[in-house]
């Protein structure tokens, strides 16, 4: 086949690259999304510890 | 644990895509035959090398999880692997809209470069269920290696039955004689190719990060609720 003129090949060319960006910012966001989940676990947990540690202090001034 | 130089890693990722690119559309001349539309081979080409090499890396940590134990092993095999499959579909819609263009089809099912990706890569997307069909932690991390290994060593030996058998459409790119590519496109080439290596090793050390994080958190948990029981 002859080469396609420069509108014509620029629209495959231009899909090529989108496919491939799209498929790594997809990947990206993903990965972004977890990271996000285990940062808001991470302050959750830290949450909890901490209403754990103070529980022991609480009930020992209650007891005096 | 896998975080470590990721920085610098990620910054010379960003730099040479934008380097491959700029390369791509400011530097290279457009081919004399097919014209504007080869500028897909940039990023088709290196990304179906890099697909390829990142499964036989994954059935080289697989052998290094069944000879040492140790499980991480496995974890860096599975995301290298997941990887190569993203890639892989990338590599098939790319190659497909390059077809459409050059020889008027979606895909030519006599070439055998062609088919011979589409079975490698069927053949990995097999990997998904069979992985995650296995309950038992240990057993699912051995069988997956079993199947890495196997499956890393068909990629070699396609790879050598594909370069002996006669082309039909599609055109070699690593010959013995050293391609025939000019100067300046094989210097985009290069830099094409490293941009997307230096792509698939920060997303794989990203993911890893991230399933680490994610697997420590889990424990951190568990450990922290049997205390609260306690």
């Amino acid at each position: 086949m002859p080469a396609l003129p420069l509108d014509e090949a620029g629209k495959y060319v231009a899909g090529a690259y989108l496919v491939f960006l799209t498929l790594i910012f997809i990947y990206v966001a993903i990965i972004g999304a977890k990271i996000a989940r285990i940062e808001r676990e991470v302050s959750e947990l830290l949450e909890l510890e901490e209403q754990a540690s103070e529980r022991p202090t609480e009930v020992a001034a209650h007891d005096t | 644990m896998y975080s470590k130089g990721f920085k610098p890693l990620a910054v010379a990722t960003v730099l040479s895509v934008l380097a491959a690119f700029a390369l791509v559309f400011f530097y290279a001349p457009n081919d004399a035959d097919q014209g504007f539309i080869q500028k897909i081979f940039y990023v088709h080409v290196p990304m179906a090398i890099v697909a390829l090499c990142g499964f036989v890396a994954g059935g080289i940590m697989a052998i290094k999880h069944l000879r040492t134990g140790d499980r991480s092993w496995d974890m860096r095999s599975y995301v290298a692997i997941h990887l190569s499959i993203i890639l892989g579909t990338a590599v098939l819609v790319t190659g497909a809209i390059w077809a459409k263009a050059s020889w008027g089809h979606w895909w030519v099912w006599d070439e055998p470069v062609l088919v011979s990706f589409l079975i490698v890569f069927l053949l990995y997307c097999v990997y998904y269920p069979l992985r995650f069909s296995i309950e038992d932690p240990e057993r699912q991390a051995r069988y997956s290696s079993v199947f890495a290994i196997a499956a890393g060593a068909f990629v070699p030996i396609n790879f050598t039955a594909v370069r002996l058998a006669e082309s039909v459409t599609h055109p070699r790119v690593l010959s013995q004689t050293g391609g025939s590519l000019p100067g300046d496109m094989r210097l985009t080439f290069l830099v094409s190719i490293l941009a997307m290596t230096l792509l698939f090793v920060t997303l794989w050390k990203l993911e890893l990060t991230s399933k680490h994080a994610s697997m420590q958190l889990k424990r951190l948990r568990t450990r922290l609720e049997l205390r609260a029981e306690a």
